[in-house]
């Protein structure tokens, strides 16, 4: 009879700091989990990979939390109300969505951490930034908001080809996102092209920001498990403090 | 950090600041009037009033989910909307916009709060100048007591109670505003403050608000042509700005 595994993997403790000021009275170095990032856009897999991975943490013996964007409670529901309705204009709708991430950081993703958690980020400031970055925000202002973000342990942004992005996402739900399809920005009136479009522009961000944030490009045009595997090896590297 | 008039704006905007209970709000309520009276396009706004985010605002408050972080954040979203939706058209179409605190009421709350100056002041760096910002400064103890005689019953955020200054709401509420009050005096020479003497009389005091709003604003300027409702209506499908766009235009585009 074949013995089960017993050893697990106690994670090594993190160099941890925030990009900027970060939040008035957190010490860093009490943070003692884990925090892991996947971006990338709808349809880029980020939920399945996300799904796949916390059933596998925690089989290997790790709690885990998942964050995301818009699931504070201060302000999730005021900002899907007023996104609904589109009459928010650009600084607004980034400030609004810097509340929710500072909320969520406050109240899940830094208690989570200190208890020892690994915390999986569906998205995080990049995503946000990039957004805003194509709408014509200054990089610097940006930079400066998100200075009270932690630096993650790893990010993982999955690329896709923005017309792969389009099957995968009509194959979902057969049709495009007004967001995801930037039909704000007025780029196209048609949603398809609008969409191609936008998210061509967010690939081209999110290259911008890669250069000073320096996460992992991991290419998401591969069956989910081949994808799967690259990110538990990554992570498993994390864990251990490589 | 450029005036609106520097900005090449048509419209002004006069703010004023102070303490909870220096006088400023009845001061710039009779600038309104007087305004108004003159036949100028005038157009008042007040800190923390914007519709879309009054709801999570005070859901933040009444349920004590505020940290200094998300209260200066969710502060700094409602000035964002107001200034980007009422105040830019505005002053785009010449009027004087009357401010009720302005950035300065953030600059110094979040700081006494903990908040880092300079990250502050980068989140609102998106906000000109006022073209005249009065500071209504008022002793600490007159300030006080025009708050506290009645007794009121002062919520959690307002007396600063999230800071942990004391237990008890008034005593907190002391040494808060007495904070603000260093704040606003810190950095009154940077942002040419002009300072009225709050403990005068209100007509002595509205008398130098009139004076010197005189002095600095041309009325003839900001004359009223019509009787229009202020605010003008707001059109919410106005940023689609290929709209007017030629249809051969926008099929080149699309082809290349």
């Amino acid at each position: 009879m074949k013995k089960p595994k017993n050893k697990l993997v106690v994670p090594s403790v993190s160099n941890r700091s925030f990009y900027g000021d970060g939040i008035p009275g957190v010490k860093p170095e009490e943070l003692a989990g884990k925090l892991i990032v996947v971006e990338g856009a709808d349809g880029s897999g980020r939920s399945t990979q996300i799904a796949s991975l916390v059933e596998w943490l925690e089989i290997t013996g790790h709690a885990t939390v998942q964050v995301g964007l818009k699931r504070s409670t201060l302000v999730s529901e005021e900002l899907e109300r007023a996104q609904n309705g589109n009459i928010l204009s650009r600084t607004t709708l980034s400030l609004f969505y810097a509340t929710d991430f500072a909320d969520q950081l406050e109240n899940v993703i830094l208690p989570s951490l200190k208890a020892g958690f690994v915390v999986l980020a569906d998205r995080y400031i990049y995503t946000l930034m990039a957004r805003d970055m194509v709408r014509g925000m200054d990089i610097a202002w940006l930079k400066n908001l998100y200075g009270v973000a932690l630096k993650p342990d790893a990010v993982f942004y999955l690329a896709i080809e923005p017309n792969d992005l389009v099957q995968r996402n009509l194959a979902k739900t057969a049709t495009l996102d007004y967001w995801e399809s930037g039909m704000d920005l007025g780029l196209s009136r048609d949603l398809f092209d609008s969409f191609i479009e936008y998210q061509t522009l967010m690939r081209l961000a999110f290259r911008k920001l890669q250069k000073s944030y320096g996460f992992t490009i991991v290419d998401g045009n591969r069956p989910v498990d081949e994808v799967n595997a690259e990110l538990r090896t990554k992570i498993e590297a994390v864990l251990v403090g490589k | 950090m450029k005036t609106f008039a520097q900005l090449g704006f048509p419209g002004r905007l006069i703010a004023v600041e102070g303490l909870d209970g220096s006088g400023k709000s009845t001061q710039i309520y009779l600038l309104k009037r007087w305004l108004e009276a003159e036949g100028v396009k005038v157009y008042f706004s007040e800190w923390n009033s914007s519709e879309l985010v009054k709801s999570a605002t005070s859901k933040g408050k009444k349920r004590e989910l505020l940290s200094p972080t998300t209260f200066s954040l969710i502060h700094a979203t409602d000035f964002a909307d107001r200034y980007e939706r009422h105040l830019l058209p505005l002053l785009r179409a010449g009027y004087v916009v009357l401010c009720d605190r302005y950035v300065f009421t953030a600059y110094a709350r979040d700081v006494v709060r903990g908040c880092p100056p300079a990250w502050v002041r980068g989140i609102y760096d998106f906000a000109a100048r006022p073209d005249l910002t009065f500071f209504f400064k008022a002793d600490l103890e007159v300030s006080l007591n025009r708050i506290l005689d009645g007794r009121p019953k002062l919520k959690f955020f307002e007396a600063g109670m999230d800071l942990r200054l004391s237990t008890d709401p008034y005593e907190s509420f002391r040494i808060f505003q007495g904070r603000i009050l260093d704040q606003y005096l810190a950095m009154s020479t940077e942002f040419g403050f002009v300072t009225i003497d709050a403990n005068q009389r209100v007509e002595t005091q509205q008398a130098t608000v009139r004076q010197l709003v005189n002095h600095r604003v041309d009325f003839d300027q900001f004359r009223r042509n019509s009787p229009l409702p202020l605010p003008p209506p707001i059109k919410r499908n106005g940023n689609n700005a290929g709209k007017s766009k030629p249809v051969e235009e926008v099929e080149e585009d699309s082809a290349a």
